[in-house]
């Protein structure tokens, strides 16, 4: 009895730890959803909180009632994650399914073609360099798709999981006379669903959340994606707060504290939604490669 | 963490009589083919920046390209090291590193052991999810996070010590307390996906061990010092080295967006890659930002090799190659 009653405190406590762990992971977003239905009056004066203490839609109607700005971003983002993902998901997957194919010859010297990418790279200066001056890709949208097309270690990944299909299946589909693009879409990805859709959801993300490239090679407004534009916000916010003239500076220009939340929401919604969506591959697609090693 | 290479069978293939390149190339033409856009991408970015770390070398005029710019020998490198800054962003990049590499083990490892012993399906996906969500946002978003709580005036952290009674902090100009601010931040964006590559090792391990252990009597505490930690030390030793191996490349987006790029904490918070992007972006100084990103490149090279060097000996199925 006296092991039995151990071990349900252990598991009380266990459970209890892990509980409020993750809370403690999902309060920020609690807190930048709740500022997002409070009044701004609200937050400037009792700063920001867990639940809405005077929940009003005033920040989404805000934002709806001029979307220019943020419609345009999201345009941007929507375009540059769809259009990168579809690419980049295709090349990637011819890529690795050549490189899984036990039957081509180079296929040890192309994997470490690829693979040394992942020890080594020139760094920031030359890739700067090659985009923007020799590529003259700064302030077009390609300066946000192209860099990610190829992630080597997705490519990798994919490259593990196709490897355990039967080499059988690819050999009588090509009795039958299969071409390798056939066999690739008809035979090699249906039955790679969970990698694909790890792979795509970390495609995905990597779009969706990118400011860096922006950061990078974007100057003109009208092709500010999304999440550098919630970057700029807050520069500005900040500059603003450190600058010496504060309070003279006009505050027009600046969304509130509850719209700014409002986009922040707006951006973390659809990455919340896709992760619902791909969940029950998830997880299996991402150990699929880390524990087979 | 895959990427074991199969270089000595596709090089003994190639090595055959007949099978030579051209012959390949002929017979396989399709495969070459739908392999090549993928392996252009990878030549256009990765591979031509790698001729471009000669400019480091160089004193660079955008108008004369990198090949016509005239050769500097090491005098970039000279001028980067003889500033305070080059010992600084190393001792930052290698210091903040270090306390993510242990929080982030100890943590991964731990929240691995306590998932694994919850049997409910459900709360285990909740926990889970939870834990995950911090992973899937960007740093930007996180900077809003970071600040709702920071703020000086409207942040929950100054709400908590007011109602304490307590003196409220001017978080954004403290820098001696930004490396453990960043340490949380790292553990709390990371940790969720760490404690799921060590629980698929914790699950990997064989049942019947628990079975014989608790036949002898032993408790899960026990049972976790005396079976599961000394089997996942493999796992835990070669993830810990490999994350050695990238200790010279910080997070820009840690170090950049949440600090909300404040000068006053760079003492405390500049690291090599925003060190790199603020002289390429903001003063363009090309010759030092490309010194220092060489250095970078360079020293994180032999890291990484000597870090794999070290886990083939210890668990050669992990080794990059």
């Amino acid at each position: 009895m006296k092991v039995k009653d151990g071990s349900i405190v252990s598991k009380v406590l266990i459970n209890l730890f892990l509980t409020v762990f993750s809370v403690c992971c999902l309060i920020p977003f609690m807190i930048v959803i709740s500022s997002s239905f409070t009044q701004e009056q609200m937050i400037i004066e009792n700063g920001y909180s867990i639940f809405p203490r005077q929940f009003t839609l005033l920040a989404y109607k805000y934002i709806l009632a001029d979307p220019g700005q943020i419609a345009r971003a999201y345009g941007v983002t929507i375009m540059v994650t769809v259009a990168g993902t579809i690419i980049s998901l295709v090349i990637s997957s011819c890529l690795a399914y050549v490189l899984s194919r036990k039957d081509f010859a180079h296929r040890g010297k192309l994997s470490l073609y690829l693979f040394f990418t992942m020890l080594f790279n020139g760094g920031l200066v030359p890739s700067y360099i090659i985009v923007a001056q020799v590529l003259h890709l700064k302030d077009n949208i390609l300066a946000l798709i192209l860099p990610y097309l190829i992630v080597p270690f997705y490519v990798l990944l994919l490259r593990t999981y196709f490897s355990d299909i039967p080499f059988s299946l690819v050999e009588s589909a090509k009795i039958e006379g299969a071409g390798e693009l056939g066999i690739l879409f008809k035979i090699i990805l249906p039955l790679s669903l969970p990698a694909m859709a790890t792979v795509g959801l970390f495609i995905v993300l990597q779009y969706w959340n990118d400011w860096w490239l922006a950061l990078l090679y974007i100057d003109d407004a009208n092709l500010n994606p999304l999440q550098y534009m919630l970057y700029l916000i807050m520069q500005n916010l900040n500059a603003m707060r450190l600058s010496p003239l504060q309070g003279q500076i006009s505050t027009a220009a600046l969304p509130g504290e509850n719209a700014r939340m409002a986009m922040a929401v707006l951006a973390i919604g659809p990455i919340i939604f896709a992760f619902m969506f791909v969940q029950k591959y998830f997880i299996s697609g991402l150990t699929v490669g880390a524990v087979k090693g | 963490m895959d990427s074991q290479l199969d270089t000595g069978k596709g090089l003994k293939a190639a090595s055959q009589p007949g099978r030579s390149f051209l012959r390949s190339l002929k017979s396989q033409k399709w495969l070459w083919l739908i392999a090549l856009p993928g392996l252009a991408i990878v030549f256009v970015f990765n591979y031509l920046p790698m001729f471009g770390v000669i400019l480091a070398f160089k004193n660079y005029k955008p108008a004369a390209g990198i090949f016509g710019s005239q050769w500097a020998g090491f005098e970039n490198f000279k001028y980067l090291f003889s500033t305070r800054d080059a010992w600084n962003i190393t001792y930052n990049t290698l210091f903040l590193n270090s306390l993510f590499i242990i929080t982030g083990t100890v943590g991964g490892i731990l929240i691995a052991l306590l998932v694994n012993e919850v049997r409910n399906k459900w709360l285990v996906k909740f926990y889970q999810s939870s834990m995950f969500l911090p992973y899937f946002i960007s740093w930007v978003i996180v900077s809003y996070f970071v600040y709702s709580l920071l703020s000086y005036d409207m942040g929950m952290v100054n709400n908590l010590l007011a109602s304490l009674g307590m003196e409220p902090v001017q978080w954004y100009n403290e820098p001696r307390l930004w490396p453990a601010i960043l340490t949380i931040v790292n553990l709390w964006k990371g940790v969720g996906y760490g404690s799921v590559i060590y629980l698929a090792g914790i699950m990997g391990i064989d049942a019947e061990l628990y079975e014989a252990a608790t036949i002898d009597g032993a408790n899960k505490l026990q049972q976790a010092s005396g079976i599961t930690l000394p089997l996942l030390s493999p796992l835990i030793i070669t993830l810990t080295l490999m994350a050695i191996g990238r200790i010279f490349f910080a997070d820009f987006g840690l170090f950049y967006n949440v600090t909300l790029d404040n000068g006053g904490l760079y003492s405390t918070t500049n690291v090599i890659d925003t060190y790199v992007f603020r002289a390429l972006k903001f003063s363009g100084d090309i010759g030092m930002a490309s010194a220092a990103g060489f250095y970078q490149a360079f020293v994180g090279f032999l890291l990484v090799l000597a870090s794999n060097l070290f886990v083939k000996k210890i668990n050669p199925e992990r080794a990059l190659f």
